[in-house]
């Protein structure tokens, strides 16, 4: 419960901050509170996979580009014209989804199980090794195609 | 014993957060950080319903996995085209790059 509550404060921040790289720095807070939620749900593999990917790599990226790329700071540069909007979508979806939710699933409990390490290690390596295999190759071409479209152009 | 609506509703405010963020922002690596967060919706979902469900295989923390690294994927070229944009255009304002219109 205080798990989600400060992870959903961090959300909050994220997509309302004025400065940029406090933003990014919500970020970190909400992605830490989702992979605190995943070792409460017992996945403890996920939830290391998270710290180190999201919070250790994608995090870091994304200050790298928005100190490359000069982000300005303030509401007006950072927020266009349809904030309202986009606040009214953003909370029909919560009501719709909250509502689905309380119907579907009024007093469902999970009983947690522990999942280590060894038991995800088995089911990819035994029922899921054709996704894992596409997904690197995947992640491959994502590499290759990042060096290509940010390298500068006149080499060749 | 957790309440199954617990997560879910963690991960529906998640994703109502990144939604309002995809639409209000205008700088497009804040862009990319609210899809960030309806991806992480999506995996807190994922892990409840294979906890709730008891997989045998662990589907949903796999799948959790595989969807980790396709966000990994994503960000680095979507990383990689904003900062091209930015090269040739001075700005990374998701409003103002309108090369693609009719």
């Amino acid at each position: 419960m205080v798990v989600a509550a400060v992870g959903t404060v961090g959300a909050f921040r994220l997509v309302t901050s004025k400065n940029v790289v406090h933003a990014a720095l919500y970020l970190v807070v909400a992605l830490g509170m989702v992979g605190a939620v995943y070792l409460l749900l017992a996945a403890e593999f996920v939830a290391w996979v998270q710290i180190l990917i999201y919070v250790g790599a994608i995090v870091v990226l994304l200050l790298f580009s928005l100190m490359l790329t000069k982000a300005p700071i303030g509401r007006e540069a950072l927020d266009n014209q349809q904030r309202g909007v986009a606040a009214l979508v953003a909370l029909a979806v919560f009501a719709g989804l909250l509502l689905l939710i309380r119907d579907t699933f009024p007093d469902q409990r999970i009983e947690v199980q522990a999942t280590n390490t060894a038991d995800i290690g088995n089911s990819l390596f035994r029922g899921f090794v054709l996704p894992f295999e596409v997904v690197s190759i995947l992640l491959l071409a994502a590499l290759v195609g990042a060096v290509v479209i940010a390298r500068r152009d006149g080499s060749e | 014993m957790i309440r199954l609506w617990l997560p879910l509703t963690f991960s529906a405010i998640l994703f109502a957060a990144g939604i309002y963020g995809v639409l209000a922002r205008r700088n497009a690596v804040l862009v990319l950080m609210s899809i960030e967060l309806m991806l992480n919706a999506v995996n807190v979902n994922l892990v409840a319903f294979s906890q709730y469900l008891k997989d045998a295989l662990q589907a949903g923390q796999i799948f959790t996995l595989f969807v980790i690294t396709v966000a990994a994927a994503e960000v680095g070229i979507g990383l990689a085209i904003v900062i091209l944009i930015f090269r040739n255009r001075e700005t990374v304002n998701v409003d103002e790059v309108n090369l693609l219109k009719w």
